[in-house]
């Protein structure tokens, strides 16, 4: 099925949002962000990987833009930064509301061609 | 009137589907998919895109080509070979474009489910590995099929409210 962003280039934002987004072990970070900051020795908990590998995930979410760090504080503890998210998922939104809109098109257009099937019917009845 | 809603799943890690019901038979439905005059009508694609060109071969290692045209004249043209057609009920193709923009070729099955006179459509697209499914994601395609959209979706909420704040 042809794709639903033909013919317009993602803004890099976005971009770096899905890519982000593809990794499980990063979304399982953001999901308990959501509930609060955390510092990155309580991020790697309870995952089974070493901290410089959670380290690396954490540069990712940051360079997105989705989370970051106070550079005073001692834990440095990471927080969400809800905004590309959201902006991430009306995008998306949007595109499945472009699918949908097609389809609403279909719908007319099937009533259309039961109407013109009924009536054709009805005259051959006659 | 109708009450369908277009569901957007990623059944495995190379594919991404469609699915959506709609209330007719399925041999209209097919129609509309097949028929380049019935195509035309409807569109198929984003609303600021006309498809202007409906070339369909509609057999076994016969062609499609469409050209959609979008408002400020840019071109988009797909094409692709039918693998497959079993009318009304499943169609395989192969879809490219012209200026690809993922590497090999997509691969889509449409089937059409009738129960009750209401007709479940259902398009499966199939990337050549989970990489180039990716890529289609994150390009645009329905990224919201995979990229962990259902669960950004159970995010969602909690996202929209700091956003907010």
């Amino acid at each position: 099925m042809q794709p639903f962003g033909y013919g317009q280039s993602i803004p890099d934002q976005l971009n770096a949002t899905f890519m982000a987004l593809a990794d499980p072990t990063r979304r399982a970070i953001l999901a308990r962000l959501a509930s609060g900051e955390a510092s990155v020795t309580e991020l790697a908990e309870p995952f089974a990987m070493t901290q410089p590998a959670i380290s690396k995930h954490l540069k990712v979410l940051e360079r997105a833009g989705l989370i970051s760090h106070q550079r005073d504080a001692q834990r440095r503890p990471r927080r969400l930064e809800a905004k590309p998210l959201a902006e991430a998922a009306e995008w998306l939104e949007n595109y499945r509301k472009h699918w949908e809109a097609a389809f609403e098109r279909l719908d007319l257009l099937l009533e259309e061609l039961k109407a013109a099937e009924l009536k054709a019917k009805r005259k051959k009845g006659k | 009137m109708s009450t369908a809603t277009l569901q957007v799943t990623t059944p495995s890690d190379r594919e991404i589907a469609l699915t959506r019901i709609f209330d007719a038979p399925r041999r209209l439905v097919f129609d509309c998919f097949t028929k380049p005059e019935l195509l035309k009508r409807w569109g198929l694609g984003p609303r600021a895109w006309t498809l202007t060109e409906c070339e369909i071969d509609l057999r076994v290692g016969g062609a499609w080509r469409f050209v959609m045209t979008k408002t400020d004249g840019a071109e988009m043209i797909m094409c692709g070979v039918y693998r497959e057609i079993v009318g009304p009920e499943r169609i395989v193709q192969t879809e490219r474009f012209e200026k690809p923009w993922y590497p090999g070729e997509g691969q889509n099955t449409t089937t059409f489910v009738e129960a009750g006179g209401k007709t479940t459509l259902t398009v499966m697209c199939l990337y050549d590995s989970q990489e180039i499914r990716d890529t289609v994601l994150k390009s645009g395609m329905e990224s919201g099929a995979s990229v962990g959209y259902d669960r950004l979706a159970e995010m969602l909420p909690t996202f929209a409210r700091e956003a907010e704040s």
